[in-house]
């Protein structure tokens, strides 16, 4: 099993969820979050003030996933999600020891 | 100063004058021309001359024109009553919703409740106090620099007319009509000391700047006797139709003094201090606007020509200023943005308060232009350069706003637009009459003068007794929360 974490841009979040659903995910969860990379964020003027926003939204897909379906998922998002600019976000993978499911207690991929 | 007289008058006399003429073909022509004073003449002298023409019938005739004169003064007693009901509802929108949207937006988050709960507090504050002694101090007795207290309690205040001020319509209106003036402009200066002010000190604060600063400065430019006054014997009569200086200029100035005294807001300059909802500032900076016709127009006290032409003058000298903002700062940044368009629109309604009654439309769109470009670059260089932490712009709109609209308007002002000298005689400087600017330049001093010490002297007092400013804690946790113990924003519940 391996967990997938994606920041990517907001703008992109509802073709990246329907690429993925077309491929078979299940589930995963969304966060709204701030942060930023190597984008440097963009000025906004507020009768003359300047303000640097640097920390931009974003949104971060958390899912964990069989083996076999990883490198379908990276591939979908990294076509789905991309725009070609500095700030389209990252993907991170990490492995996952255990997943029990609350309700009935199945373990392994069999939970997910 | 608020029309007064003239056209309104005049209208009246007409009036009369068509029926004498009808009922009486012997009666000597009625000149148009004819003064207000010989308008009352005629209405009373009008039965003598029947009674030499037609003795026989003089008591039916008498009656009758009596009764008719009676109908005339109703009917233009309800006509000019119905707007200035109206015209007192739309001025208290400028403060609640108006301002408190305009400025709520403006704020922190963490503060919006604070600065609208000032405004709404003022609603209730100052319309208690004038109801108590404010009135009587601004519109009682004759005095140089402040009235009396003959209307104290609004004693004497009821339907009929103060023909000092507003022949035509029941004091009692005239009287809910200005209070909606003194409920805005202390509201004005809570822009310079958002989101740091105590409320309890807000409290105090504005209790007694509205008897030492606004009372005075509002007698002194309108009030009978007043130094100021233009129409009704003041040694330097000062044209401020709808408030430039009583209004604009006293909180504009105080604003500046508040901001000097309390320091910066923690965290500024350095901090980023975005306005936390452009919306709500927008919806307030509409309502607005649309109140400022009844600020405006209203200031004429009647529903005559007068209101038309200020109304007029008020929508082009916004609409200018919105312009002359957004070009400036699509010039200066590349882009124009909501918030300057309707900063300006705000300039340029200041701007045009005193001029509002004396000038035509073209003045007005001169007027708006100049003090659209104005107020942005006092807002965004000068704000800068001297590091004064004026919140929400209050002094750089209204005070520099205000000054620039109550100078112009004695270049602009026309005996056209309004005869306020007498006819024909000229009323500004490009009518003829340039000596109206050193007129308007002392208006301009004293309002600036009175608010300046007013303000400190009050200031100090106030920091002795409740404090001004909140603790450096409370600041960083928002007012709402320390001043008022509720949130703004519970989306989350």
């Amino acid at each position: 099993m391996m967990k997938l974490e994606a920041v990517i841009q907001p703008s992109r979040f509802e073709s990246v969820k329907d690429a993925l659903r077309e491929i078979g995910v299940e589930g995963m969860t969304v966060t709204e979050v701030r942060g930023h990379g190597r984008q440097k964020g963009h000025t906004e003027v507020y009768r003359g003030r300047e303000y640097t926003v640097d920390l931009l939204p974003k949104i971060k897909l958390e899912m964990v996933l069989p083996d076999n379906l990883v490198n379908r998922v990276v591939d979908t998002i990294l076509k789905s999600a991309k725009t070609g600019k500095i700030g389209d976000g990252k993907i991170f993978l990490s492995r996952v020891d255990e997943a029990i499911r609350i309700r009935n207690e199945e373990r392994g991929e069999n939970a997910l | 100063m608020k029309c007064r007289g003239s056209s309104c008058r005049f209208r009246l006399s007409l009036g009369i004058g068509t029926i004498l003429l009808a009922a009486l073909p012997v009666a000597p022509p009625l000149a148009a021309e004819q003064t207000p004073s010989s308008a009352a003449a005629v209405s009373s002298s009008a039965p003598v001359l029947l009674a030499a023409a037609l003795p026989e019938q003089t008591s039916v005739t008498n009656d009758k024109l009596m009764q008719l004169d009676k109908d005339v003064k109703a009917a233009q007693s309800s006509a000019d009553n119905a707007w200035m009901l109206v015209s007192a509802a739309l001025v208290l929108m400028m403060t609640g919703p108006g301002l408190a949207l305009f400025y709520g937006g403006l704020v922190r988050r963490k503060n919006t409740l604070a600065i609208m709960m000032q405004s709404f507090a003022l609603m209730a504050l100052i319309t208690v106090m004038w109801a108590l002694v404010g009135y009587s101090l601004c519109f009682g007795g004759s005095g140089p620099v402040i009235g009396g207290f003959e209307h104290a309690f609004l004693r004497g205040v009821g339907a009929d007319p103060n023909p000092d001020y507003a022949g035509t319509i029941p004091q009692m209106t005239f009287m809910v009509y200005q209070l909606m003036f003194a409920v805005i402009t202390p509201a004005l200066i809570t822009g310079a000391t958002a989101e740091r002010m105590k409320f309890s000190g807000t409290v105090l604060f504005m209790v007694l700047w509205f008897l030492v600063v606004y009372a005075p400065l509002a007698h002194m430019v309108w009030g009978k006797g007043g130094l100021l006054n233009a129409a009704l014997g003041g040694k330097f009569p000062t044209l401020d139709f709808a408030g430039g200086t009583v209004v604009h200029i006293s909180s504009g100035v105080s604003a500046l003094v508040c901001a000097l005294y309390m320091g910066k807001r923690s965290g500024y300059p350095k901090q980023p201090m975005p306005p936390h909802s452009l919306v709500l500032s927008f919806i307030g900076a509409c309502l607005l606007w649309v109140g400022w016709f009844g600020f405006n127009a209203g200031s004429a006290l009647a529903a005559g020509s007068l209101a038309s032409s200020a109304f007029v003058a008020t929508h082009f000298g916004a609409a200018a200023a919105a312009l002359s903002w957004s070009a400036a700062e699509w010039i200066k940044n590349g882009r124009a943005s909501a918030l300057g368009a309707i900063s300006g629109a705000v300039a340029g309604l200041v701007a045009i308060t005193p001029a509002a009654g004396f000038v035509g439309p073209m003045p007005a769109l001169v007027i708006g232009a100049i003090a659209g470009v104005v107020c942005f670059a006092m807002v965004t260089k000068v704000k800068a350069a001297f590091g004064y932490d004026d919140a929400l712009d209050a002094f750089g709109v209204h005070g520099a706003g205000g000054t620039i609209g109550a100078l112009l308007t004695g270049v602009f002002a026309q005996q056209v637009i309004n005869p306020i000298f007498g006819v024909g005689k000229p009323v500004g400087g490009l009518d003829g009459h340039w000596g109206q600017v050193g007129n308007q330049l002392v208006g301009v001093v004293i309002a600036w003068a009175f608010a300046l010490v007013g303000t400190m002297v009050l200031l100090k007092i106030v920091d002795l007794v409740t404090g001004i400013r909140v603790p450096e804690e409370h600041e960083q946790e928002g007012l709402d929360i320390t001043q008022h113990g509720e949130e703004a924003y519970n989306l989350e519940t």
